[in-house]
């Protein structure tokens, strides 16, 4: 990794996404402790890395396949703040009209086209957007996370093969943070590493630091390099660790299953003070400048939960629109 | 000019042959389907005349066949995926209901899914004995899953332009077909027995409305609703009751979802009888969705009990005397008539 590579504009750019995620799941959390929020919800902090230095690789004709903890992957492709938030508060005028909820979000403008809450099920579909990009001969590619636990299915199985076998554009992004709900890594692993499993369906793999954006994003930059080249897909493990529960209301933020010397070492490699003490000491941001980049963010997330909020349920007769197009 | 005849098969590959000739982002993968032209002919020639590209042979990977069709028409293809046998869904069934049926609904209409699942069903008694896991009818399964149209036809005619019309569909279509009606080439006593499974399908490409039951024979006396092959076997039946007076309507749904009820009720209420014939399992099939439709809709115009004529509740069992038992014969259905109608 050559660092001087990466333009300060970049470094920004991560930060601020990266923050944005932080501070969306932040109020999230908050709204669902007050009542507002009438689902399952499965928060992205810790984890903001990963989706970050992954999607700054992408453009926005690229496509991603998300899962049940996935507002991180839909901001940083570019998914509208307003519409997630209205969504996941089950408001008419969310991405999915009120139908999907968190697990289901769907950005298809900004390439987002699969959002799933089975594990592993985004991987065959990922596989099919791949057939799609090489038949329509573009140079597009398809970035699908999943979580270790999905990596244990039969859908990841037969995916990733497929996708070697036909060569097929799709950068399979595992994020590895050792919780398959309470189960942890060595209960359901007899390996070390998720990736050497590429070695069996022959594909190029990496492991990577997935607290730090900056080793994501090169490495998902040389997979997604290799994937418009043609060369086929790669299966990327990103190591790293959610700093709450399961889900919100998992009891004691997940401390049931973990403990507290795990979680404290993690937080320590927070990805986002990782950051920012790297722009601060480098003297690409002032205090100053950072403080304005954190009131910037925290009005867009004001607006977006005041636009949720202030939205209308969706009409009762929505019930039975959108099953099929003819009606 | 000569009356052009196909068989079931035949008639399959002609619709998407014919299609994938008229737009090129129809492709059709799965088992067996490219070089081998697949397990029972459907897909024969297909990679010789587009190539391996748009024609391709997959692992024996059932979730990953469905999920790959479902990426791929989210993103502008419009797949055929092939599922061999129907009793193989199962392996990747989460991908037909959970992700295919529900991914449209699910975004708010945000997404569009033209995906065609093709997939034999059905017993082949007595050619070939495919026991539990090679024979069985699961439509019930999907029209139990909201989201999925489900298309059953019963002859060359209607396959072909129901087909059709499955693939310029834009919404998820499973295409099942019995692959009893493969056979009529091959075993002439079949179409002998069962003449319209070798029958004129016009050279040009039609369609057939998708939830447009057909009359597939007039009657005054007892209506019978049948699908796939008890189709067949139901007008076998009823011609020879026509010889002793009895007069039996026929009525095809060919497609599950969506059901042309009104074909059906009005239908009950010329005749007042009705059986329903199918080959799964009775419990919780097709069938029994039928006759609460018309309990709910024409109660008042039935003269006696409607009757199910099912496979019993039991796998289908390997030795040919057993599988006989099981699935529904022509002496089950002339009972079930005769009963009806007070003979």
């Amino acid at each position: 990794m050559n660092p001087n590579l990466i333009s300060n504009e970049l470094l920004i750019e991560m930060y601020k996404k990266m923050l944005t995620i932080r501070r969306f799941e932040e109020k999230i959390a908050q709204l669902f402790a007050q009542g507002l929020i009438p689902g399952l919800m499965h928060l992205y902090i810790g984890e903001e890395a990963v989706a970050v230095g992954a999607c700054m690789n992408l453009r926005k004709d690229d496509y991603v396949t998300s899962t049940h903890r996935g507002h991180g992957h839909c901001i940083a492709k570019g998914g509208d703040l307003k519409k997630m938030m209205a969504e996941i508060l089950g408001k008419a005028t969310g991405y999915c009209k009120g139908k999907g909820g968190s697990m289901h979000i769907v950005a298809p403008e900004v390439g987002i086209v699969c959002c799933t809450g089975i594990a592993g099920a985004g991987i065959p579909i990922a596989v099919g957007v791949g057939l799609s990009i090489k038949l329509r001969n573009t140079d597009q590619v398809c970035a699908c996370f999943f979580g270790d636990g999905a990596s244990n299915t039969g859908a990841f199985h037969e995916g990733i093969n497929l996708a070697s076998v036909w060569r097929l554009p799709v950068i399979f992004i595992c994020e590895n943070n050792y919780y398959a709900i309470s189960v942890p890594f060595v209960k359901a692993f007899n390996i070390k590493d998720i990736a050497v499993r590429a070695q069996g369906y022959g594909i190029a793999s990496a492991i990577v630091d997935g607290m730090d954006v900056l080793a994501v994003y090169e490495e998902v930059k040389k997979a997604v390099q290799r994937a418009r080249a043609g060369m086929g897909p790669t299966l990327i493990e990103c190591k790293t660790y959610r700093f709450r529960g399961h889900h919100e209301g998992d009891p004691k933020m997940g401390l049931m299953y973990r403990s507290e010397d795990e979680l404290r070492e993690w937080m320590k490699k927070d990805p986002i003070v990782k950051l920012k003490m790297r722009l601060i000491n480098d003297g690409t941001l002032s205090e100053r400048e950072i403080n304005e980049i954190e009131k910037e963010i925290d009005a867009k997330i004001k607006e977006a939960e005041e636009f949720a909020i202030n939205s209308p349920y969706p009409p009762l007769d929505a019930v039975k629109e959108d099953l099929f197009i003819g009606g | 000019m000569e009356r052009r005849e196909l068989d079931f098969a035949e008639a399959v590959r002609e619709a998407i042959k014919q299609e994938m000739q008229r737009d090129s982002r129809i492709i059709i993968f799965g088992e067996d389907v490219g070089y081998f032209g697949g397990l029972f002919g459907c897909t024969k020639g297909l990679q010789q005349e587009f190539g391996e590209e748009r024609v391709r042979d997959t692992p024996i990977s059932e979730a990953a066949i469905i999920g790959t069709a479902i990426g791929a028409a989210l993103t502008g293809l419009r797949p055929i995926a092939e599922i061999e046998f129907i009793d193989f869904i199962g392996c990747g069934m989460d991908q037909v209901f959970n992700q295919l049926a529900k991914m449209r609904y699910m975004s708010g209409g945000q997404l569009k899914l033209p995906v065609v699942i093709r997939t034999p069903c059905g017993s082949r008694y007595p050619i070939a004995c495919g026991a539990a896991q090679h024979s069985q009818c699961l439509e019930a399964w999907f029209i139990h899953t909201p989201g999925l149209k489900v298309v059953i036809p019963s002859t060359p005619y209607d396959a072909k332009g129901l087909l059709i019309s499955s693939i310029r569909d834009d919404d998820p279509v499973l295409f099942i077909e019995h692959k009893f009606q493969y056979y009529a080439r091959r075993q002439p006593w079949i179409r002998e027995r069962y003449p319209k499974l070798i029958e004129y399908v016009p050279q040009e490409p039609y369609t057939i409305p998708l939830g447009k039951a057909d009359v597939k024979r007039d009657g005054e006396d007892v209506t019978v609703i049948a699908t796939m092959m008890m189709v067949h076997k139901s007008l076998r039946v009823s011609e020879a009751l026509e010889k002793e007076g009895i007069s039996v309507e026929v009525i095809d749904p060919r497609t599950l979802v969506p059901l042309d009820k009104d074909t059906i009720i009005k239908s009950v209420k010329k005749t007042g009888r009705v059986i329903i014939i199918t080959e799964e399992n009775l419990t919780g099939s097709v069938a029994s969705e039928i006759l609460s439709i018309i309990v709910e809709n024409a109660f008042d115009y039935l003269d006696a009990p409607i009757k199910r004529v099912c496979a019993p509740d039991v796998p289908i069992p390997y030795s040919p005397v057993l599988e006989r038992e099981v699935i529904p014969q022509e002496e089950d259905i002339e009972i079930a008539i005769k009963q009806m109608v007070g003979v």
